[in-house]
């Protein structure tokens, strides 16, 4: 460069500081620009995403409430987990929850539909890392493999059950990948263990959307709170 | 003039490619070439990035000092990355879904960083600006490539999802070109987008050399003609 025509003020320390720090000043303006612009456009995305996993595992027929305004968040083993309840004149007729389990690449996050009796509506991967062409069977628009849970319940199926055909239960694997289903199956058991230790805070009826007296030794956090 | 933007921008598409001549950008490339569609979002985003920095370094190359300027482009190159990544995630949502995980990858894409360094801190905005582009479209076109092969060998398909990037006007890319094919995964792997990669960088060589031995044989010919003329 045209290193001789500098002029002595640019070697100063000082302003190369005020340089770097000019530049600093700049990037974090621009940056707040972009987020505020930004901001809710990717709110209200991010809440669409919701929508549509939940509407996945709960039939529109079985409620007449806004799923994603009537949540409550419960404590689970150090975890929160945000239930969405589907309620129908009141009654509250099924919950949809996520569930993760530990894949082969990862963690695979699957959402959870609950009767209120305790039945599966419907389970939906929302997440994963598996590997292409194999562990990948478990997406619905793939393999209708992920149906098989359709309609079953802790009661109606032995806990023993409650596994892949190789580990002695009553889910297919898939050739070639056994970790994949084998932490669905997992996942989906300890969803519903979740759903019937909580089934009485879960279900409960709350009048006029004001949390009844807590009675299990659960919280019950107030619907709408910031999760 | 105009011979200078043609050399800028031949040695963006082919000679001096990002890719098949720098070998720069591998690890963005291998990443997310699985099908043709995500190559060109890729590339599409670095472009814009490559462009907007092109523009911005030289706009600013007479008042940055050598030695704080790897700091100050890091800085330019970051920050124009996090708002194409917000941007994004807002107004492009569902590619997001699918590249966001290596929208951040930008920043570390050292094609970027090393076109600020080696051409636009020393060279005009427009001149930067128009380089910063041709860099841009040779690395799509190098992603676009790598992810066509990939995807036709290992799912048999092409372009597709490309309506989820460019709107549903553009669903007629999207082709099955194999029907029940049963997939080649390890194209799809990473050591797929390394053997895909290799196999295009040698046809590359093959034409180079192609090209060269066809320019030297019409030369000498010329030269034996002239001298049986003579």
């Amino acid at each position: 460069m045209t290193e001789e025509s500098t002029p002595g003020y640019k070697n100063n320390v000082s302003y190369q500081a005020l340089l770097l720090g000019g530049f600093a000043l700049l990037s974090a303006v621009l940056l707040i620009f972009g987020n505020v612009s930004t901001k809710d456009v990717i709110q209200k995305m991010l809440l669409e995403d919701t929508r549509k996993s939940v509407n996945h595992v709960i039939p529109g027929n079985i409620h007449d409430n806004n799923l994603l305004e009537d949540k409550i968040s419960i404590k689970y083993k150090n975890q929160e987990i945000m239930v969405y309840r589907a309620k129908l004149k009141n009654t509250v007729s099924a919950v949809a929850f996520q569930v993760s389990g530990q894949g082969y690449g990862g963690r695979i996050l699957l959402i959870l539909g609950v009767k209120a009796d305790g039945n599966i509506l419907g389970v939906r991967v929302l997440s994963h890392a598996e590997t292409p062409g194999l562990g990948d069977k478990i997406e619905a628009n793939r393999d209708p493999w992920i149906y098989s849970f359709n309609g079953l319940s802790l009661e109606n199926t032995p806990m023993s059950d409650w596994a892949v055909k190789k580990d002695g239960g009553r889910f297919d694997q898939f050739s070639g990948a056994t970790i994949t289903p084998r932490a669905v199956v997992n996942a989906i058991k300890s969803g519903l263990l979740f759903f019937r230790e909580n089934r009485d805070t879960l279900i409960k009826e709350d009048t006029a959307g004001k949390p009844a007296t807590s009675k299990g030794k659960h919280k019950q956090s107030p619907a709408g709170e910031v999760s | 003039m105009s011979n200078g933007y043609r050399t800028l921008m031949r040695e963006g598409m082919w000679t001096n490619n990002v890719v098949f001549s720098q070998m720069l950008a591998l690890c963005p490339l291998l990443a997310v070439t699985g099908t043709a569609t995500n190559g060109l979002g890729m590339g599409l985003a670095s472009t814009f990035v490559m462009v907007l920095s092109g523009f911005s370094v030289a706009l600013f190359r007479n008042i940055i000092t050598p030695e704080v300027r790897i700091p100050v482009f890091v800085l330019i190159i970051a920050t124009l990355v996090t708002l194409v990544d917000m941007g994004m995630n807002a107004w492009l949502h569902d590619l997001h879904k699918v590249l966001g995980l290596f929208i951040p990858l930008i920043v570390t894409n050292c094609a970027i960083l090393g076109r600020a360094e080696s051409y636009a801190s020393r060279n005009s905005v427009i001149s930067s600006t128009f380089d910063g582009l041709m860099m841009g479209l040779g690395f799509t076109f190098a992603l676009v490539t790598l992810g066509v092969v990939r995807e036709i060998i290992g799912s048999g398909t092409l372009f597709a999802n490309a309506s989820l990037l460019l709107g549903d006007v553009f669903s007629f890319l999207e082709l099955t070109l194999i029907q029940d094919y049963k997939g080649f995964l390890l194209m799809i792997l990473p050591p797929g987008g390394f053997l895909a990669l290799g196999f295009l960088l040698a046809g590359k060589r093959l034409l180079d050399r192609r090209i060269e031995d066809l320019s030297t044989a019409t030369s000498s010919a010329s030269l034996e003609t002239n001298a049986v003329t003579n």
